[in-house]
């Protein structure tokens, strides 16, 4: 079933059951986001970006978690959408090294084409920031992994597939302290990790690359 | 189901409950019951009853010793209660019954009939010889419905439950239709008291109204927050009632499988409510048959690995189903899509816990409990700056000042009240002037703070709130499960900056930043944690903001708390010539003798630890606070210490 639905100021029609972030996205629609995958079918709706108001709600809500059932009026670029949106992105960069130009993801980054949208700056604003150590995690056998790039999406958890068909990959530690890691044997009979990628593809902040040989 | 099966099976149970009950009673001798629940473990209760033991055996004294779980009274722990008949008294309950006591009234009460008046609390019952607990402010304005059996029984004989008219509750159930309880819980307005008070009749109903066959029940006991100790005590005092309402529960929705999901930190409960299930498998009260209907249900414990995000419901079911303990966006509620995409109910132990009592005595009656919006009563665990500290169950409305100065004793030490931390790392600090504020859902959301589980705090003037801020938030980000930005991130940052201004390294500015990240986490977090992790901050920014002002403009703690911004002295004026009993407790060394022979101390030294202020005698008092470290007079060190001989 189609249903309507309003977008700022345009209309458009899109069919029951889709969340209203693939709408508008499917219909050209940008809004900032950074966990949320077309295949899966829940998102976790973990980087907090992508706010829309709804009509007759009083807060904004993210728009990965509304599923589409009836007729709604959305507003993508309200001052408390575009507040928490740079809150968020904000934080986001109070993690992260920002060496744009010795970074694989440059000119391609998540936060990169954000911060352009919302115009502002790659900078924490009045937080400061706080790095991890070390800068690269080393342990996996054909991976490098970058924490002070991660953004903690879980995209490359969700698209490893190699370990017997299961994740090799995690989230490790806690809180803050929150990593991405990877875990189980790496046997080059079981792991085929050089040649799939699926992983350092996804990424959409560079934290993942190839070890050069 | 054939109703007279069930009446006659639970008949049965009563029978040899009241008979096993009435044989206990006419046993010759005194009755010793000992509160055993952790808090008086912990308080020395093992020794205690070791005491009696020995000094009844060697005696020969004729006396049964009872182990009961916790009576509230954490105070007055170790509790004993001591039923002693021939001696013509009627039940008494003394309280901090150390070994030494115990052999004391092991011989002088039990063997000499004297009950020693000076060491006794009161007694148990009505009677023209011994002032009544009853009649204490503690005992007459507590109205007990969840904790009524609590300390009363033993924890560990489902038989000692059903003497006291337990699972007759279950029994009438299960001669009504799942619908008709539901209407009843739902007409005695009954809120979850987990913290978000959602109703718990619509919650079942909207469960038993979910697609699927499969369907479960949890009991959420994975109490976390610091301070709190309501759902632990209940387990550790009266598992049966929180089983019965379980079981009730599973009934009223449709599910044939329980769980309850309890934090392995807490191992005599998990033991006590694995007895439990034991034991009412064998009563017949679990398994295939209930009580002989053709209702089936199964209860298995399942133990928490300790993180406090796990209490969140979705992170909750998400832990058990083996993944890592992170919390999903709401809808789907569990109540229509949780453990393993089944229809689910969480309730928490102090809801389930009620749920007995509303069915035996009716829905009316529970609405004459409490207010119109939050009927029945609340459990606290009250901690902090009060004279008697505990476990108590008021009835909603209770004011906080009638909580805390006439239940609780007020602030000891003349010391003037400061704040009560409500609802735990997820509530928030209310001032004097909410005093008056009644206890329940609406009103103490609409102050900014909230019910939570039932964790209070009760501060006195000498309390930062800065610090307290500071304390809540290293809680909260470090059990951040680190899914969200906001959460992950933003309270590491408040955290970050509400130690800056405890260290006198914080500006105004951050006062500014401190309020908006603060609002910024709450409304842009995925779950509850995050959602409500900085109403400490926001509610204390608003109600001691000279606090914080003090803190960041002036590098001076009102509460005199902070260490970095305050420093101890000694008061020449004051200070008794020879007195030596700051210089034995110092560990640092750092007080000297002045030239006129009293004493003085070293801030080059001194680690502010505070214990020459606890050992200066009360008639001298000569040790002080201040704030800044910069207004305590300098006393100088003499050039040579004095030689010797």
């Amino acid at each position: 079933m189609m249903i309507s639905l309003t977008i700022d100021d345009r209309q458009i029609q899109v069919a029951g059951g889709t969340s209203l972030l693939k709408a508008c996205l499917d219909s050209g629609i940008y809004i900032p986001h950074i966990c949320f995958m077309e295949e899966s079918d829940r998102s976790p709706a973990s980087c907090r970006l992508c706010w829309v108001e709804i009509e007759g709600h009083s807060w904004p809500v993210t728009a990965c978690t509304v599923t589409i059932d009836h007729p709604i009026a959305v507003k993508t670029d309200t001052p408390a959408v575009r507040h928490l949106q740079r809150s968020a992105l904000q934080l986001l960069l109070s993690v992260h090294r920002v060496e744009c130009k010795k970074c694989p993801a440059n000119r391609q980054c998540v936060l990169q084409n954000i911060a352009r949208f919302l115009e502002v700056g790659l900078k924490p604003g009045r937080l400061q920031r706080r790095l991890k150590e070390p800068d690269v995690d080393g342990s996996h056998p054909y991976l490098d992994h970058y924490p002070n790039r991660c953004v903690l999406c879980g995209k490359c958890i969700r698209v490893c597939r190699n370990h017997d068909n299961r994740t090799a990959l995690t989230f490790a530690g806690r809180g803050f302290h929150t990593v991405i890691r990877s875990f189980g044997r790496f046997d080059s009979d079981t792991v085929a990790c050089d040649s799939c990628r699926a992983c350092v593809e996804i990424c959409p902040v560079g934290a993942l690359v190839i070890r050069e040989a | 189901m054939n109703n007279g099966t069930l009446r006659q099976r639970y008949q049965k149970l009563k029978a040899e409950a009241d008979r096993r009950r009435k044989a206990s009673e006419e046993a010759p001798g005194a009755k010793i019951r000992i509160g055993m629940a952790t808090c008086g473990i912990a308080a020395g209760a093992l020794e205690t009853k070791a005491a009696f033991e020995k000094e009844i055996a060697a005696r020969g004294i004729q006396a049964q010793v009872q182990t009961v779980g916790c009576n509230g009274h954490c105070y007055a722990e170790p509790c004993v209660v001591i039923d002693h008949p021939d001696s013509g008294f009627p039940p008494i309950l003394y309280p901090e019954v150390s070994p030494g006591k115990a052999t004391m009234l092991a011989k002088l009460f039990l063997q000499g009939f004297d009950p020693r008046l000076e060491h006794i609390l009161g007694a148990t019952v009505e009677n023209d010889m011994i002032p009544a607990v009853a009649d204490f402010p503690r005992f007459h304005l507590e109205k007990r419905v969840i904790t009524q059996k609590c300390g009363k029984i033993d924890p560990e004989d489902i038989y000692a439950y059903i003497a006291e008219g337990g699972y007759a509750a279950l029994t009438d159930c299960l001669q009504q239709r799942p619908e008709e309880i539901i209407a009843e819980i739902k007409a005695a307005g009954l809120r979850g008291r987990g913290g978000a008070g959602y109703p718990t009749g619509n919650k079942w109903e909207l469960a038993r109204g979910a697609a699927g066959s499969e369907k479960f029940v949890i009991c959420n006991a994975d109490e976390g927050d610091p301070g709190a100790y309501m759902d632990r005590t209940l387990l550790e005092s009266n598992p049966h009632q929180v089983i019965e309402g379980l079981i009730i529960c599973a009934y009223s929705v449709g599910a044939a499988k329980c769980l309850i999901y309890v934090r392995s930190e807490y191992p005599l409960a998990v033991r006590i409510i694995r007895t439990a299930l034991g034991q009412a498998s064998d009563a017949g009260i679990l398994g295939e048959s209930v009580l002989g209907s053709d209702f089936a249900v199964e209860v298995e414990v399942f133990e928490g690995s300790g993180a406090f995000v796990c209490g969140e419901e979705t992170a909750l079911i998400r832990s058990i189903e083996g993944h890592r303990g992170m919390p999903k966006h709401r809808p789907p509620y569990p109540a229509l899509a949780g453990l393993w995409g089944c229809p689910t109910v969480i309730n928490n132990v102090k809801t389930l816990a009620t749920i007995p009592p509303i069915v035996t005595n009716g829905a009316d009656w529970f609405r004459q409990i409490g207010t119109q919006n939050s009927p029945g009563t609340a459990v606290f665990s009250v901690v902090g700056n009060v004279t008697h500290p505990g476990l108590v169950e008021i009835p909603m409305g209770t004011t906080l000042r009638s909580l805390i100065f006439d239940v609780c004793g007020g602030i000891p030490g003349k010391k003037a009240f400061k704040a009560v931390q409500i609802g735990g790392p997820s509530g928030g600090c209310l001032s004097e002037a909410f005093l008056d504020t009644p206890i329940d859902f609406d009103s103490l959301t609409k102050a900014g703070a909230m019910m939570g589980s039932g964790g209070l705090v009760i501060m006195d003037e000498e309390n930062c709130l800065v610090d307290v801020s500071r304390y809540f938030l290293e809680f909260t980000q470090k059990e951040s499960c680190g899914k969200c930005t906001f959460c992950r991130i933003g309270t590491h940052h408040l955290l970050e900056i509400l130690g800056r201004l405890t260290t006198g390294d914080g500006s105004m500015e951050d006062l500014d930043l401190l309020q908006g990240l603060s609002e910024d986490i709450k409304a842009g977090s995925l779950c509850g944690l995050g959602k409500t992790a900085p109403n400490p901050v926001l509610t204390s920014l608003r109600y001691f903001a000279e606090d914080y002002r003090a803190h960041a403009q002036e590098k001076r703690c009102p509460g005199l708390t902070c260490r970095a911004l305050m420093t101890y002295y000694i008061d020449l004026a004051k200070c008794a010539v020879g007195c030596e009993a700051c210089v034995g407790v110092c560990p640092v060394e750092a007080i000297f003798t002045t030239s006129n022979r009293k004493k003085g101390i070293d801030q080059e030294k001194c680690v502010k630890c505070g214990e020459c202020r606890v050992v200066c005698p009360p008639e001298y008092d000569a040790v002080e606070k201040v704030s800044p470290p910069g207004l305590a007079p300098l006393v100088e060190r003499p050039a040579e210490p004095r030689k010797q001989n």
